[in-house]
């Protein structure tokens, strides 16, 4: 089951836009001079990944696919804190 | 008619009748592309910002408001179209945890930059401490 009408193609081109950001985001991930642009890309990588899920939920009409997007961005967020912690204090379990 | 019943299920969403099916009225399906676009554009506006503005501290400005606030939006649509039930719910609790953990990361990656010795763009300096410009700044000690 898959919606109808004029918004599918609103959900469809949605997501074809989300994927184009999220590669437009690596660009940052691969050139960026320090390391927390790379972080900061990562991170941005996350959160349109998140509402890719969300828009592949509407598609679908499975709301299945929002529990997806709801853990990966706890996994982001847990991510990033303990990459700036490993970044600042050398190790993240003391 | 029908928008009737369907604006009394957003208005009342815990109580709404699970008559109404996923993706129901035009006015719910309205609703929903419309915030599916202001998602996007908000994602699009964040990611622009990632790639075209000079510093890493100006870049997660850009990305942590411009890009939670897409996604926040993407997953309220979410919400609508699931009316707010089952997975409509578990968006508002994806929202929540979005505005809650994206300015906590971006704090600690921002905090992590200025202990890494990452320059301002510019000649904008740390509040609190005076790097002389063009030195390096001294990196703080981590015990304070």
């Amino acid at each position: 089951m898959a919606v109808e009408g004029y918004l599918a193609t609103v959900v469809e081109g949605g997501l074809i836009a989300a994927i184009l950001v999220t590669l437009v985001a690596g660009y940052r991930v691969i050139v960026g001079p320090t390391v927390p642009d790379r972080v900061v890309g990562l991170d941005t990588i996350g959160t349109t990944v998140v509402a890719i899920a969300v828009l592949f939920a509407i598609q679908t009409e499975s709301g299945f696919f929002i529990d997806v997007g709801l853990v990966l961005a706890i996994i982001g967020f847990i991510s990033t804190i303990a990459v700036a912690r490993y970044v600042t204090e050398g190790g993240i379990i003391e | 008619m029908i928008d009737d019943v369907t604006v009394c299920c957003w208005l009342v969403p815990l109580a709404g009748e699970s008559t109404a099916a996923v993706g129901g009225g035009p006015v719910r399906t309205a609703v929903t592309a419309g915030l599916v676009l202001v998602g996007v554009f908000f994602l699009s506006v964040g990611v622009v910002g990632l790639v075209r503005l000079p510093d890493v501290y100006n870049r997660m400005h850009a990305t942590s408001k411009a890009s939670t606030l897409g996604a926040a939006s993407i997953f309220l649509a979410g919400g609508v179209h699931f009316n707010f039930e089952g997975a409509g719910l578990v968006s508002l609790v994806g929202i929540l945890f979005l505005f809650l953990t994206a300015p906590t990361g971006a704090h600690m990656i921002s905090r992590a930059a200025h202990r890494l010795g990452v320059q301002f763009y510019g000649d904008v300096s740390w509040p609190g401490d005076e790097p002389a410009r063009g030195e390096p700044e001294v990196v703080a000690d981590s015990e304070d």
